[in-house]
């Protein structure tokens, strides 16, 4: 017996999730599909090396900032011309307002549905339902600090969406003092936001229902993320550090060397690659030390670093951390509260200092060569490489996105997830909901994943007391 | 009654998703008028939900998103039939945007690019994907070419940009709840630039300039030397790239009766040097770098619908 979910929802971008039932109606396997196809890598070639944070953005809608600053860090290195420090900060500044209403984008529209509205129908399992919920004043806070977000990401990158300043060796556009006032504002109001949906959160991470949700899977796995110098997150930029799934250092690397490390798999049944760690090696769908699959985005940051860079976010960060680096997949979700409440202090903090409102925001760029770009997307460690020609002309781009980084681990929560909820034939609308609520805890973005082509026949590892059970990659 | 609207996307990134969002307390208002029936990226309604409805039951649908699978021409059609109004949302719906670029170059390319021709993919065996038939596993057939939405269904109304910026968004509700679909400004973006007034009459330049190569001095983009596509580019977003230091890239598509947004711009091209003696000439024109990116980087599925075309220059 087949249960199909066509489309996937609350996510970007589309999929389709297959789940194949034995003779007593659980779980034999489970499989996401992503028929997609753009093929960016592609016909990038022969692009203008300034146009590539323009076309890289449309990569996705949804952290656009992402595609469009990993490019231009990138046409830094390949133009030999760093930005100067006005020029950094305003991008960083821009950074972490998109890391803001990305956040909260999941949080309150997305994924968060499914912590804060608890098994309801799926006429309610939405944006509309939460606000009927909670009540219109805090529709209206949540809808409010999101646009405060995107307003500042339009100040200083000249649109909401597909953002546009960012230009090899700096932005096109400086801040003014007004503009600055009106930042300090917003961000000093995000932050009480952010405070607020913490509280709304953890009004949930006491119940009962949590524990069910967090019950759901646990994958121990390597965790990758940017750190500053103190190892604390950071987003715009940083060295890239991996802990092993006992939570120990293994790497620390300089951006510009991160391709030495990892590796992608490919698989015949699958359009997505697979990144893992090259030295580690790739093992199958399989989670532990020995395999290289390693997990991205907010609760990987958080693991691979020792803090926040902010006061509040810091103090959660111990709380969370506490007993060492978390392997349940629903501490995505706690993570990214952090991250909320971290990314608004951060701008409050930049948009304080002075540097913000410099005149000199651009070096000029000189000879064109190759260049790296790496940054954490909202969902993870994103990459952008370009080689050049002596025009100035992109004459190889390799991408490697957030959510293809956590391809793996994807498919192997969502399996774990439909073994867990799908006994003896019974499925339902609230139960088919629980599997789809695994893998929307990484924030998938689909269309970043299939940048390049695809489509992911989910791979179902079943996991018997702890020990690989089966792995099933499609059915017979 | 309160209107039944639908939104779904195609092969896109999700941005113009973003942008209904982007209209922020204004989709309220929208609610009150509409009811959201259908919404992959917002709400947890199915296909079989979209199936079950009678024909011409959603009063708006709006795609956006390029047709390149076959399912996405598959929904555009199941969407055409259960919908009275069906409109091309955003540039890839439109004019199949930047991904329309791929379609200067086949299949085949493109795997060489992703899968065997690649640093970080060792891939001994030389695997490409395409499914495992004995097993069952059928990859979707790809269409040969990027089409736009109007290249495969009845399109009654056109939402133009990358994404749509929330005033033509916010006009092109408000008429589309009103039932018309006509909408949007139908002059070019010179005219609302905020640079218009630096604009000379006859433009004079030795050859153009890439936007990093020169420091902006604020004045006209195509006066400092810098391709802008403000003159062939439909108006309406008050000129948010020139305001920010980066000339206009033409993602809101040309202006209304215009067909070709690339040769409108090549025209415009053509009048600067017009009066130039053939070594100037060249030197012009042999300043502009990648003329398929630059001209057409948001129309080259509409314009060139086949695909295959090689840029030589």
């Amino acid at each position: 017996m087949k249960v199909s979910i066509d489309p996937i929802t609350r996510l970007e971008g589309h999929g389709k999730i297959d789940i194949f039932l034995d003779e007593k109606g659980n779980v034999e396997r489970a499989y996401m599909e992503v028929p997609e196809l753009r093929g960016f890598e592609m016909f990038c070639r022969g692009r203008k090396a300034e146009d590539m944070p323009i076309i890289t953005s449309r990569i996705c809608g949804v952290c656009p900032e992402a595609h469009h600053m990993a490019a231009a860090k990138a046409l830094d290195m390949a133009f030999a011309a760093p930005p100067p420090e006005t020029a950094r900060k305003i991008r960083e500044l821009l950074y972490n307002a998109y890391i803001f209403y990305d956040h909260a984008l999941h949080l309150y529209y997305l994924g968060g549905i499914d912590v804060l509205m608890g098994d309801v129908p799926k006429e309610e399992r939405n944006v509309i339902g939460l606000i009927r919920k909670f009540g219109l004043e805090i529709g209206k806070e949540v809808i409010k600090h999101r646009r405060y977000a995107m307003e500042i990401v339009k100040m200083l990158g000249g649109r909401e969406i597909h953002p546009v300043t960012a230009i090899p060796g700096g932005v096109s556009k400086p801040v003014s003092e007004e503009e600055r006032e009106e930042i300090v504002k917003k961000a000093k109001s995000c932050i009480e936001f952010a405070k607020k949906s913490m509280e709304i959160f953890k009004g949930v991470f006491d119940t009962e229902r949590w524990n069910e949700m967090l019950g759901l899977d646990a994958l121990h796995t390597y965790y990758m993320g940017l750190v500053d110098s103190k190892n604390r997150v950071n987003y715009y930029d940083g060295d890239v550090r991996v802990v092993s799934p006992e939570g120990k250092e293994v790497y620390k690397i300089k951006p510009e060397g991160i391709l030495d490390y990892i590796e992608e798999h490919v698989e015949e049944w699958s359009y997505v690659k697979f990144p893992y760690l090259k030295e580690i090696g790739w093992k199958g769908l399989v989670d532990g030390k020995d395999s290289g699959i390693y997990r991205v985005g907010p609760l990987g940051r958080i693991n691979a670093a020792d803090g926040m860079n902010t006061r509040l976010a810091h103090k959660e960060f111990e709380e969370f951390r506490g007993n060492g680096v978390v392997h349940e997949t629903f501490g995505y979700y706690n993570a990214r509260l952090i991250e909320l409440l971290n990314a608004a202090e951060r701008m409050y903090e930049l948009a304080n200092d002075d540097a913000i409102v410099g005149g000199d925001i651009r070096a000029m760029p000189s000879e064109p060569g190759e260049g790296i770009g790496v940054i954490e997307a909202a969902r993870g460690v994103l990459i952008h490489h370009y080689k050049l020609d002596r025009n100035g002309l992109v004459e190889e781009a390799n991408l490697i996105v957030a959510t293809t980084n956590n391809n793996a681990a994807i498919n192997m929560s969502v399996a774990n997830a439909a073994r867990k909820v799908i006994k003896r034939g019974k499925v339902d609308d609230i139960l088919l909901n629980k599997v789809e609520s695994a893998f929307r805890c990484y924030d998938p973005c689909l269309a970043c994943a299939s940048h390049a082509l695809g489509e992911t026949p989910l791979v179902a590892n079943i996991y018997w007391k702890n020990k690989l059970y089966r792995r099933l990659k499609k059915n017979a | 009654m309160k209107k039944k609207i639908a939104m779904y996307w195609g092969a896109g990134c999700g941005g113009c998703d973003v942008s209904l969002l982007g209209i922020h307390e204004k989709l309220l208002d929208v609610l009150e008028k509409a009811d959201i029936v259908f919404w992959p990226c917002a709400t947890d309604f199915k296909y079989e939900d979209l199936e079950k409805m009678e024909d011409g039951e959603i009063d708006i649908a709006f795609y956006n998103g390029a047709i390149r699978t076959e399912e996405n021409e598959k929904i555009a059609k199941l969407l055409r039939k259960k919908s009275k109004i069906l409109v091309a949302y955003g540039s890839c719906a439109t004019e199949g945007c930047v991904i329309g670029l791929a379609n200067l170059y086949d299949r085949d390319e493109i795997f060489n690019a992703v899968y065997l021709d690649n640093e970080t993919t060792p891939n001994e065996k030389k695997i490409i994907p395409q499914g495992m038939e004995k097993e069952g596993i059928e990859l979707p057939e790809f269409l040969p070419s990027l089409k736009t939405l109007e290249q495969v269904v009845k399109v009654d109304a056109a939402i133009p940009g990358c994404p749509p910026p929330s005033p033509v968004l916010e006009e092109a509700l408000n008429a589309l709840l009103e039932g018309r679909t006509e909408f949007g400004k139908e002059v070019a973006l010179c005219d609302e630039c905020p640079r218009k007034d630096t604009k000379p009459d006859k433009i004079e330049i030795e050859r153009f300039y890439r936007w990093h190569e020169k420091e902006d001095d604020g004045s006209c983009f195509l006066a400092q030397g810098m391709i802008c596509m403000g003159p062939a580019t439909r108006a309406g977003c008050g000129g948010e790239c020139t305001s920010a230091g980066i000339p206009c890239t033409g993602c809101m598509g040309p202006v209304p009766k215009v067909e070709n947004q690339g040769i409108a711009m090549l025209s415009a091209i053509a009048s600067i040097i017009e009066d130039m003696d053939e070594e100037k000439e060249r030197a012009v024109m042999e300043s502009i770098k990648d003329m398929v990116g630059t001209f057409y980087k948001f129309s080259t599925a509409k314009l060139l619908p086949y695909g295959r075309f090689k840029d030589e220059s």
